[in-house]
This record gives structure tokens, C-alpha cells and sequence, in this order.
């Protein structure tokens, strides 16, 4: 608390006489704050019930938590309306040292490294830990509520600063940010497709780690088959994990059924998803904005839904078991394999490992992922994806230029829907095993939100998000239980600071100076 | 689409509007109007405010179905068209009839050339072979490709914004997005433009500028051209033919003098002035 009353000093000469004072006005709030929590939070906080060798009630009193609680929000209200007073650097050193200490410690924590020990945790043993909760989550959440304090206090310096004001000042800040993230992207995006071709290499390559990148990559593919519909087309899919599941099923059908492997039935995964995306949009796609979106999802818990009752086609909720797993363009990764045939290893003389497969598994998915992006990137320069990008800006217009609106949307959706199919097939072969449950709504949600995340429309902006949002609770299994917790918090605090994405930016499809590259704030999709 | 016309159309009319009548529920939007429009001519359509001109220009255009009445057109080539019985976007692709609106529609965050090329979609769709060629990098479509741009780029010399092709549309100043919007229209090639209120907005040198331009327009590329406009300076200056609305009924048709002079439009007109 010293910062404040050194900020008191120091800002006094500005503020006017009729003016409330700031400090007064945001201890009126703590305080009230304080009251608010102590009565909401005594009973609740205060006591937990506990029974006794498996007969009595009893009840612990956690007292101190209490005070915690109250001390902490009380400062949060307090920084927070300094805030709004515009006195933001109270808020931006404490609410940031907060952080630092609250997901420090647990981070450190989680990973048990030796360093937790000696900083965080005291030798008393009636104080077992530094971190004001015994509950992860409850430090978990007042993290949380730290870093708002913390994004608040940035957002309103940033605004202070950089303008806006003016229409120009505003357009220029953004323009300046959008450059920013493409010269960033530039740079990030061939630094991230070596790093992702070498990783698996000898030195690092670690199978567990390689295992985790295949999920993670997954995703990559799956955002980057959204965004063509949701970042380039501006409708918002929350249906889309219902085309992953096609594809899977497909596969697996095809596998368990008629013994095709997974470079046979890949191409047939991919149509029939973009068959089902045709079907499913072909009725819905008049529908605009919020409307689309609610039928969208609701088509994907059908498909779901299905899934689970079809019992004799689908397996029913217990799925379908015995796909078979990858194999190197024919030859199986076996110890031991059938009798006339080679596997893998004997081939290339290797030792047998099942990190061979695994490795392969990367590498099919980094190409997969990477035509994706290409097949993009290619698209969005065709007339196809600019109807896309102007069906999203104005789709009055585009009727008015004899755009049909059906058809080109339907396009978008068939496509993205086809690399989802890809992208079921490849989590079916590599699971060797699929139900229902991989395929709920949380996936559509998850792929969405790297998408928004990432910055809509950018390629790399969705590779860092998906790398964010996967490979991070991954690396932190143990927080698992309160991923989706900080995953809350990651996307608020992101839609705070970059409310446009991580890394947005959007680089005409054609230019009329070639060698001057133009840069240029995206402008919110219809789906925000 | 292409049923055959039971009405003849005669030699150069353009647009034939017979008996047109437009309801939103209760409220007559457009009440039994009829008149006929040219090409090589700009044909005005004026009226005081909520006099139904919008929704004429929606008619035409496909955005409303009319509730009664008939709207023939003189396609390309000759070929007749019944737009009210056509698909908003048909009309545009098929009839070939471009519209700008009111309230100005660009696509604010593409840029200004790539506005240009959107409207050349069904063009370059058939030359990229609906993608598939396109995606090959097959000439064909590279060569549909060029000559697409070299049409922007022509138009966007001809309304001076070519040092902005690269910046987002949005970005530009209001009169500047006007002839934009103009600009994005004939890039579509069309048979008839329908301009809703261009000149709104404008100073009067940009005004100036504007008249030239869709004369310009008239005399280069042998369109017709409906112009709605409330700037009486513009649109007497530059009308071969004017009708006027008054409460979606036509209540005068002629030329810029003959309209002028009509007691029946000096009457709605001097009415709005009262009621301000
Ligand atoms: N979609 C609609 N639903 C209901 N009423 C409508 C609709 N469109 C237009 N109208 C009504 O039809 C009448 C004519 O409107 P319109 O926009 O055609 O006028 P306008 O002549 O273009 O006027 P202005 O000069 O102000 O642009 C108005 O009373 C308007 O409220
Ligand atoms: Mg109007």
C-alpha cells in the first residue's frame, strides 16, 4: 500500500477542488467491498463442514482465508476504481506483481521445481505455504482477478496514451498494431514451421513431447480449417466439430468394415465431411449471424446425438474400437508383422520403437496442417475467398453484384468442412479408438476460440493460439482441473488488450504497388 | 429466366416499369407507377423524402418482390428479362442491372482495388474454372486475371483514386467512397445503373464532378442510367428524362423543363417546404 499514498503525493496538484478525490472515492469502494465479501464469503468461506472418522459432523474454520479473501478483493475494488479515476499505475505495479506471485507460485509449484521449495515454501509447518490459499483453484482465481486489475489498469494507460480521440489517432494506432503483427508474423511463421520440422530430431525429440504436438497440431489444423469459415467467410460455426466426427467415423467404418487403410480412406474422409457441410449448410446458411450460430450448434449435437443412439452403425456411445493404426504409406509400424509383409523397421533397418510411429504420426499431421495453410492462402487470392471476404463485409453489396450468396457461403463451409474430415480421420487413426464423447461441444468451442484468439483471418496468429490454448494445459496437467479456468481468463484478458486477436492483420489479395506491402487493421468478422 | 416477354419492348427502351405497385402491409410504398426508361439516356427520379424511390430502385433490383406489376428489361444482347420474377442476385449476374445505395456499401476493409475486383466475381469465378483451374495457376485464368485489374485500375484513373488502390475502402474520405461505389457498379458491366443518390453529401465541385462523370458514363458506354437524386442542381442538369413521386404515386414524367414547370410537382414540392 505505500505505492498509493507515494501516488498521492505525487498527483495531488492535479486534481481540481470540486473534483471527488480519487483515493477517497475508491476506499469508500474497497471498504464497502470489504463488508460485501466478509458477509457473502464468513459462512461460506469461514467453515467446512467435515465428518469425522465416518460418523460425526464437525466443521474447520479457515478464518484466514477469510481475511484473504477480503483484504484481496477489497485492494482489487480499490485499484480498480483508481483506475477509472484514471490513476493507473497503483493498479499496473501491484495487480502486475500479483500475478507474477499468484501464477508464479503455482506454475513453479505445479512443475515442482526444487526453486518452489526454497521461495514459496516456509519450514513451519503450521504454515505449510506462501500462497494465501490452501485450494489451488481459489489462487487460480484470485490470479485471475489480479490480471483483470492488471488489464484494466494497461487498457486505460494504453488508451490514455496512445489516444483516441481522434478518428486518425485511433486508425493510425491500429494501423501500426496490424503492421506490427504482420512484421511479427513474418518473422514467427518460418521460425515456427523449422522448429516444428525438427523438433522431433534426435537431441530434443522426446516421445511424450512429440505426442503432445500431435495434439496440439491437430488443433492448429482444425483452427485453420475453421477460420476459413468463420475468419475469412464471417459465419460463425459452433457446429464445427460435427465434420471432425464425420471424418473419424468415416475412417473408422471404412477401416473396420471394408479394411481400407488410412491413405485410402483419407481422401474419402475429407468428401464425405464436405458432403454432410453442404447438407447441413445448405438449409441453414440463409439464416445471418446469431441465428446461424445457434442452428449451427444445434446441428452438431444431432450429429452427436446420432452417434450415440445410431447403436448398429455407430457403436453407440461405446464407439468404435480397432482402427487400424497409421501405417508408412502401406508398410505397417509392427514388432511383428504378418507373414510376406515388411514393417516399417526391417525396412529402414531400425531398431524397433514405437516412437517411430509416433514420429511419422507428427509428420503426417504437420503436412496435413500445412496444406491446409496453403490451400488457404491460395484460396483467399482466388474470387472464391474474395466473395468470402466480401460476403463477411457486406453481404447486401454482394447480392447487388450478382454474388450468390448460398452457393459461395456453402463453398466455405464444404471446404472447411473437408479439413475437418482430414483432421477426423487423423485423430481416429491415431486414437485407434473413437466415441461420442471426443466429439462434444467443448471441441467446437475450443477451435472457435483459437480462431478468435489468434486474430481472425491470421494464419499464425491461430498456430500461437492453438500452441497457447492446448499445448500449455498439456505442459500443466496437473492444472487440468482449472484449465478451462485460466482458459477463461487467458481469452478475457486476451479480448482486453488485443480485443482484434493475438496476431491480426489483413494483407490485400492484390496490390496495385507489388512491392510496397500494404497492411491493414482487419475489420471485425460478422461472427464478433 | 429468359421466358419469353408477352409485352414487346420497343426499339431502344431499356426498362419498361408498368403498373408497379409495392405494399408493406397496410402502407402503399409504390402506388400503380409505370414509366419507361432509355439507353444512352439518364432518367431522374425524384420526389420529396419517403416518396418511394429507394423501394423502386429495391423492385428493380431484386432486393423486394414487387406486389403487383411487371418489369421488363432489355438484357445484354438484347435478351429480354422479367425482373420481378428473378433472384436478387440473378439480376446483377444474369440481367445485368447495377445498383449503389443510399447509404453507401463498400466492403470498408478490403482495400479500394480489391473492391473493384469483387465485382468482376462471376467473370473471374468462370475463368478460374470455379477454383479448380484457378488453384493450378493455369494461365487462363492468370491472363482473366490481369485484364480484371487493368479494368480496375482504369476506373480507379478515371475517378482519380488510383494512388489509393491499396488502401482499405473504409478509409476514404465520404465522396471519394461515392465514386467508389460507382466505380465497383460498373465494374460489373452492366446494362443499367441505378444510382440512390450519388451527389448526397457532396460539395458543389464534387457535384460538378459527379455530373461530368455520369454523363461520361451515358455517352461511353451507351447505358441507361436511373439516377434519384434530391440535388435539383445535379439531376435537372444532367436528366434526359424525369419522373417524379410523390407518396409512391407518379405524379409528373418529362423532360427537366416540362417537369419543372408541372404545377402538380411544384405543389408536393412547396407541400414539403410548409411542413419544415
Ligand atoms: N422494408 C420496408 N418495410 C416497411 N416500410 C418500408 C420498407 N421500405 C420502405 N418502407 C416505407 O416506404 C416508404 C418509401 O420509402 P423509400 O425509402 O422508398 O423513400 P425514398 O423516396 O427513398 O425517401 P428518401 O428520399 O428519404 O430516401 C416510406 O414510408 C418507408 O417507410
Ligand atoms: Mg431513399
Amino acid at each position: 500500500m505505500t505505492d498509493v499514498t507515494q501516488g498521492r503525493n505525487h498527483r495531488a496538484a492535479d486534481t481540481g477542488p470540486a473534483a471527488p478525490n480519487p483515493y477517497v472515492e475508491s476506499l469508500k469502494e474497497a471498504l464497502f467491498t470489504a463488508v460485501l465479501v466478509f458477509l457473502l464469503g464468513f459462512l461460506m468461506v469461514g467453515y467446512q463442514t467435515e465428518v469425522l472418522q465416518g460418523k460425526q459432523m464437525s466443521y474447520v474454520t479457515r478464518y484466514a482465508d477469510v481475511a484473504w479473501a477480503v483484504a484481496l478483493m477489497s485492494a482489487g475494488r480499490f485499484l480498480l476504481t483508481l483506475t477509472r479515476f484514471d490513476r493507473t499505475l497503483p493498479a499496473l505495479i501491484l495487480g502486475g506483481l500479483a500475478c507474477l506471485y499468484l501464477f508464479g507460485a503455482g506454475v513453479i509449484g505445479v512443475l515442482e521445481l526444487p526453486i518452489y521449495e526454497s521461495l514459496f515454501v516456509t519450514p513451519d509447518p503450521l504454515q505449510p505455504d506462501t500462497l494465501p490459499f490452501e485450494q489451488p483453484m481459489v489462487n487460480v482465481i484470485f490470479g485471475l482477478g489480479a490480471l483483470f486489475v492488471f488489464a484494466a489498469s494497461a487498457r486505460t494507460r494504453r488508451r490514455k496514451t496512445v489516444g483516441g480521440q481522434t478518428i486518425e489517432v485511433r486508425e493510425a494506432a491500429e494501423a501500426r498494431q496490424a503492421s506490427f503483427a504482420r512484421n511479427f508474423s513474418g518473422i514467427l511463421g518460418p521460425i515456427l514451421i523449422v522448429l516444428a520440422l525438427v523438433i522431433p530430431m534426435k537431441p530434443w525429440g522426446d516421445r511424450q513431447l512429440v505426442d503432445s504436438l500431435v495434439l496440439v497440431m491437430t488443433y492448429v489444423m482444425l483452427g485453420w480449417g475453421l477460420n476459413i469459415v468463420v475468419g475469412l467467410a464471417g459465419l460463425l460455426d459452433l457446429g464445427y466439430v460435427a465434420f471432425y466426427a464425420v471424418g473419424a467415423y468415416t475412417y473408422g467404418k471404412l477401416s473396420t468394415t471394408l479394411g481400407l487403410n488410412f491413405w485410402e480412406s483419407l481422401p474419402l474422409a475429407g468428401a464425405m465431411a464436405a458432403t454432410f457441410g453442404i447438407a447441413l449448410g445448405f438449409p441453414v446458411l440463409r439464416l445471418r449471424g446469431d441465428y446461424l450460430a445457434i442452428v449451427t450448434l444445434g446441428f452438431g449435437e444431432i450429429i452427436r446425438l446420432i452417434l450415440i443412439n445410431w447403436q448398429a452403425f455407430t457403436g453407440g456411445p461405446n464407439g468404435i474400437g480397432n482402427i487400424a493404426k497409421i501405417d508408412f504409406f502401406g508398410i505397417p509400424f509392427e514388432r511383428n508383422p504378418a507373414e510376406g509383409t515388411m514393417a516399417f523397421h526391417t525396412l529402414f533397418g531400425l531398431e524397433f520403437s514405437t516412437t517411430q510411429r509416433v514420429v511419422f504420426l507428427y509428420y503426417v499431421i504437420i503436412g496435413l496442417a500445412l496444406i491446409t495453410n496453403f490451400v488457404t492462402i491460395r484460396l483467399r487470392k482466388m474470387p472464391i475467398g474474395r466473395a468470402w471476404e466480401a460476403l463477411r463485409e457486406d453481404e447486401t453489396a454482394c447480392r447487388a453484384l450478382g454474388i450468390n450468396p448460398t452457393n459461395t457461403k456453402l463453398t466455405a463451409f464444404a471446404i472447411g468442412a473437408m479439413f475437418a474430415g482430414f483432421a477426423g480421420s487423423f485423430f481416429a487413426t491415431r486414437q485407434g479408438f473413437i466415441s461420442p464423447e471426443s466429439f462434444t461441444f467443448i471441441e467446437s468451442a475450443v477451435i472457435l476460440a483459437i480462431v478468435v484468439l489468434g486474430g481472425m483471418g491470421s494464419q499464425v496468429g491461430v498456430a500461437v493460439a492453438a500452441l497457447l490454448l492446448i499445448g500449455l494445459p498439456e505442459v500443466l496437467r496437473e492444472l487440468s482441473l482449472y484449465r478451462m479456468l485460466v482458459f477463461g481468463g487467458v481469452m478475457v484478458l486476451i479480448m482486453l488488450l488485443r480485443p482484434k486477436g493475438l496476431l491480426s492483420y489483413r494483407v490485400p489479395t492484390i496490390l496495385y504497388k507489388d512491392r510496397k506491402k500494404k497492411v491493414m487493421a482487419p475489420t471485425p468478422g460478422a461472427a464478433q | 429466366m429468359t421466358a419469353a416477354a408477352t409485352t414487346h419492348l420497343a426499339d431502344n427502351t431499356l426498362l419498361e416499369v408498368e403498373r408497379l405497385t409495392m405494399r408493406f402491409g397496410g402502407l402503399v410504398a409504390i402506388n400503380d407507377v409505370s414509366f419507361s426508361a432509355r439507353s444512352r439516356q439518364i432518367t431522374g427520379v425524384i420526389g420529396p423524402n419517403g416518396a418511394g424511390k429507394t423501394t423502386l430502385f429495391n423492385c428493380i433490383t431484386g432486393f423486394y418482390k414487387p406486389t403487383v406489376g411487371r418489369l421488363l428489361l432489355r438484357g445484354p444482347g438484347g435478351q429480354p428479362f422479367m425482373l420481378e420474377r428473378m433472384d436478387g442476385f440473378r439480376i446483377g449476374q444474369k440481367a445485368k442491372v447495377a445498383r449503389t445505395f443510399q447509404n453507401i456499401r463498400l466492403f470498408p476493409g478490403m482495400s479500394v482495388l480489391e473492391n473493384l475486383m469483387v465485382a468482376q466475381h462471376n467473370k473471374l469465378m468462370h475463368a478460374s474454372g470455379w477454383t479448380v483451374l484457378g488453384l493450378l495457376g493455369l494461365p487462363v485464368y492468370r491472363h482473366a486475371e490481369e485484364a480484371a485489374r487493368d479494368l480496375a485500375v482504369s476506373w480507379l484513373e478515371r475517378i482519380k483514386l488510383i494512388h489509393v488502390a491499396d488502401e482499405p475502402a473504409g478509409s476514404l474520405p465520404y465522396g471519394d467512397q461515392r465514386r467508389l461505389e460507382i466505380a465497383r457498379a460498373m465494374c460489373t458491366e452492366p446494362v443499367l445503373l441505378c444510382l440512390d443518390e450519388p451527389a448526397a453529401g457532396l460539395n458543389p465541385k464534387e457535384s460538378a464532378e459527379l455530373s461530368a462523370l455520369l454523363l461520361s458514363i451515358r455517352d461511353e458506354f451507351g447505358i441507361g442510367l436511373l439516377l434519384i437524386e434530391h440535388d435539383m442542381s445535379v439531376v435537372m442538369g444532367i436528366s434526359d428524362h424525369i419522373v417524379v413521386l410523390d407518396y409512391g404515386s407518379k405524379i409528373s414524367d418529362g423532360s427537366p423543363l416540362e417537369v419543372r414547370n408541372d404545377p402538380a410537382v411544384i405543389r408536393a414540392y412547396l407541400g414539403e417546404d410548409e411542413k419544415e
